[in-house]
């Protein structure tokens, strides 16, 4: 390949290499715009967290091939309000609702396959259109597209700083393969993703605690162009204390484990934490709905770490796990290859097996076997924990993005802590999914607000740069 | 579950029970039966999502069953450099040659699929070399190098008798050894080995065999060369395919005018037999070529590098057999017909001779796996109601 031209003045800088930063990407370059992409990963790791996503929610009227049934804009909403607990803003989320119908045709259009809808068990073919193969096939299409749309991406390139004044950037001061360069553009399109891999910044929040957080996707999302933006009077939005995060298996590696490492174990299993005391209703709910609550919950208990706790009967009818769990023919025995209290386990799980009320067991459905007289309850999916072997998975919190980002407003448009927007500085994707997501997360609404809010900041910033 | 259904492993050990390769696919089953994101791809990933346990004649299977279309490897979340490491296109395409080598027949001959680039190309030097030789030592000059024309052409170089003697009896070896290594394979892998071949899977396995629906990559083909889709890999399997099928028919419609009919061959350019051998001929040369570019062109990662000897070298041999039939066509009247008749036909002798030992075999593995993934599916299905 050869040396990127680091003299030409480019009409717009995209920052980051995920879903959201390449629809903003190849959105300004077919409108015209001269486009270089920034990518902190070297090529193999490149897209952020979209190479570990699966799928995007789509608003669709009627079945389209990719999507069953309908799925409209009350309904959509509904969903994220319950969510973000109100924690949202109205203006931007139903604007995003709406533009998400056009989503998949967009990211097809750059060569992205969906799966067919029909395909077997999963529950969500009537909200999320599937990329087959999975994220990284979306960004390989992507990618190709740039390529052949004469976009300039550049790997191994980390955005140090960006150059701003009252709003208005000029160039960015970038690492390219280590050595320090400037890229001089007219527009800017912040698509960096949050800073969950940034452990020291976690730490300000969450103290020590935040070394036993696993990061689920990209160690790249360091957050740099995030606080260098906010530092230079960008307004924030989202609390900076707050992260999506689920149940992962505790043997995952620390970063970049991906999808694959959560356990879905927890409504069929019971869950208690290292002292072997239980936190919280397993069976609140189907796990669709509660799964993303689950990461906080372990975060909140000491040593960040936890323990489900289930039986032969269990073993089918969650996903198995990367890592086998624990098996041995007694409840001891089990706690044991923990390395938690064998005897106060017993007692627990004496404790819930006595409490559970016969029902008749629905995996799917929030079925009517619960425990009665047990704090906390489990209200769904209670069976008896007493066929061998017992089964134990070891739990800690994985986190998927950060809540904190850059405020921006409907054309994406960044804005600036004294309420004005920025003259030529744009924002797409986990980098300011904060304004949409308060807290709480909705299965595949990262991905459409990256396709969305990506075109709406490509098509900004290429009419800004070339005006 | 099929998982817990194998007593025989209990008895006989799965002769690739220890193979690294086999633990190797084990350790990738186990992330991507918790993933899963490949599951529109080919049929090995609803095989897997069967499944909770992978013994080796599982894994024996799922290896077989896969086409190494590529796909899984290029959207691969935990694909090299990830810490992960997973290549299931390499790591499975190791686990078939080691199933070659395990099921061969007769016993022991499962040796000559190491260096079996060596094996392939040293057989079809030495079988061409000897027809070469002992046509020009046997015939006299006059006759070897004279234009030979009219019925019989051929048999004034060879004798017919010593044809079919050749060709027939290294043909039909290698059917009893193919056939051998299918019966010792299908009792030895995977869950249902006893369960009754009915006609729906049979038809089902078939369609997929004839369409190469596999390498379809979900509706728009597979990785041939790097992460963009393209069909070009299904289409030149079927050129070698069909081609091999025409020339095959070529020969079979040349026996039947020759015993039947008592037409004698050479036969004119437009009868049947030359015309299926020689578009057949053309179709097998593009096929095998067409295959080798690919395989000198496409990411080497997702490949098993260490098998790519034999593999070239039955795609050289089948190119060679080809060209050279098609070369014969051309001369056969003139003086070099007899050096090309001689030259092909020791050709087409070192193919049968190698065919049971080299890649070709993944035909029978690849169609059995196929039927068996047929027949699971059906047993799902009628488990799920």
């Amino acid at each position: 390949m050869s040396m990127p031209d680091f003299n030409r003045i480019w009409n717009v800088l995209v920052v980051g290499g995920g879903n959201a930063a390449l629809c903003a990407a190849i959105t300004a370059r077919r409108a015209g715009a001269s486009v270089i992409v920034a990518e902190h990963a070297p090529l193999p790791m490149r897209g952020g967290n979209s190479r570990h996503t699966r799928n995007l929610r789509a608003l669709h009227p009627a079945p389209t091939a990719v999507l069953t049934d309908s799925y409209l804009e009350e309904e959509y909403w509904d969903d994220l309000l319950r969510v973000t607990g109100g924690k949202t803003d109205e203006g931007l989320a139903r604007m995003c609702i709406r533009a998400s119908q056009h989503a998949p045709d967009f990211l097809a259009s750059c060569g992205v396959t969906f799966q067919p809808s029909l395909s077997g068990t999963l529950s969500l073919s009537r909200t999320n259109a599937f990329f087959l193969g999975g994220g990284k096939a979306l960004l390989n299409a992507l990618y190709r597209t740039a390529a052949q749309s004469g976009i300039e991406v550049l790997y191994d390139t980390e955005v140090q700083h960006i150059e701003a004044k009252d709003g208005f950037a000029t160039e960015a001061i970038v690492s390219h393969h280590g050595f320090p360069e400037r890229i001089r553009f007219r527009a800017l399109v912040a698509a960096a993703g949050g800073f969950q891999a940034n452990r020291e910044w976690l730490r300000q929040y969450w103290g020590e605690a935040a070394d036993n957080f696993q990061i689920r996707g990209t160690p790249y999302a360091q957050g740099r162009v995030l606080r260098d933006l906010l530092d230079q009077g960008v307004q924030e939005v989202g609390d900076p204390t707050q992260f999506h995060a689920v149940a992962n298996d505790a043997r995952a590696p620390m970063e970049d484990g991906g999808l694959a490492m959560r356990l879905d174990c927890v409504p069929f299993a019971i869950v208690v934490n290292r002292n072997v005391e239980r936190f919280y209703d397993e069976g609140e709910d189907v796990w669709p709905k509660r799964y993303a609550i689950w990461g906080r919950l372990i975060a909140q208990q000491p040593g960040q770490v936890a323990f489900a706790v289930t039986d032969s009967q269990a073993e089918f009818d969650y996903l198995p796990s990367v890592f086998p769990p624990y098996k041995a023919d007694s409840i001891a025995e089990v706690a044991a290859m923990a390395g938690i209290d064998g005897a106060k386990l017993e007692r627990v799980v004496a404790e819930y097996n006595a409490a559970v009320r016969p029902g008749t067991f629905k995996p799917m459905v929030p079925d009517d076997c619960r425990t009665e007289g047990l704090t906390p309850p489990k209200s769904h999916w209670a069976r008896r924990i007493e066929k061998p072997p017992f089964i134990l998975h070891p739990l800690r919190t994985g986190i998927t993005f950060t809540f904190l980002g850059l405020k921006v407003n409907e054309r994406a448009r960044v804005m600036m802590a004294d309420g004005k927007p920025s003259a030529n500085m744009f924002a797409s994707g986990e980098i300011m999914s904060g304004n949409i997501l308060g807290q709480g997360y909705l299965a595949g609404f990262g991905m459409t607000l990256g396709t969305v809010f990506g075109r709406i900041a490509g098509e900004e910033a290429a009419r800004h740069a070339r005006n | 579950m099929h998982g817990t259904e194998l007593p025989r492993d209990a008895v006989v050990p799965h002769p690739l029970e220890l193979s690294e390769h086999v633990a190797e696919a084990r350790r990738h089953m186990a992330v991507c039966n918790a993933c899963r994101y490949c599951e529109s791809y080919c049929a090995v990933f609803p095989a897997m999502a069967m499944r909770r346990d992978f013994a080796a004649g599982d894994l024996t299977h799922l290896a077989n069953l896969c086409h190494g279309c590529k796909g899984c490897y290029h959207a691969c979340q935990y694909a090299p450099p990830h810490a992960f490491g997973i290549n299931l296109p390499a790591t499975f395409a190791e686990i078939r040659q080691e199933s070659y080598a395990a099921y061969a027949w007769p016993a022991g001959a499962g040796k000559l699929f190491e260096r079996n680039g060596t094996l392939v190309s040293l057989l079809a030097a030495v079988i061409t070399t000897l027809a070469l030789v002992l046509v020009a030592a046997i015939k006299d000059p006059s006759v070897l190098y004279a234009p030979q024309t009219g019925p019989g052409a051929f048999y004034r170089i060879i004798p017919l008798w010593l044809m079919n003697l050749l060709a027939g009896g290294t043909f039909l070896f290698a059917l009893v050894a193919l056939t051998m290594g299918g019966l010792r394979y299908w009792r030895a892998t995977g869950p249902g080995a006893g369960a009754k071949v009915t006609a729906a899977p049979a038809a089902e396995a078939a369609v997929d065999i004839l369409t190469l629906r596999n390498l379809g990559g979900g509706g728009h083909g597979c990785n041939d060369m790097d992460d963009s889709f393209a069909m070009t890999r299904r289409w030149l399997h079927h050129a070698m395919f069909y081609g091999f099928m025409m020339c095959f028919a070529a020969t079979t419609t040349g026996a039947f005018y020759h015993h039947f009919m008592g037409w004698t061959s050479p036969h004119a350019f437009l009868s049947l037999p030359v015309q299926l051998g020689t578009w057949g001929g053309v179709l097998l040369c593009i096929g095998t070529a067409g295959l080798m570019w690919v395989k000198t062109t496409t990411d080497p990662v997702p490949v098993a590098r260490r098998l790519l000897g034999g593999e070239y070298a039955i795609l050289a041999l089948l190119f060679l057999v080809s060209a050279t039939g098609l070369l014969l066509l051309a001369v056969r009247h003139t003086g070099a017909m007899g050096l090309m008749l001689a030259l092909h036909l020791g050709l087409v002798l070192a193919l049968f001779v190698a065919l049971p030992y080299s890649k070709m075999v993944h035909g029978v593995y690849r169609s059995l796996a196929l039927l068996r993934n047929a027949m699971e599916r059906r047993a799902a299905a009628r488990a799920a109601g």
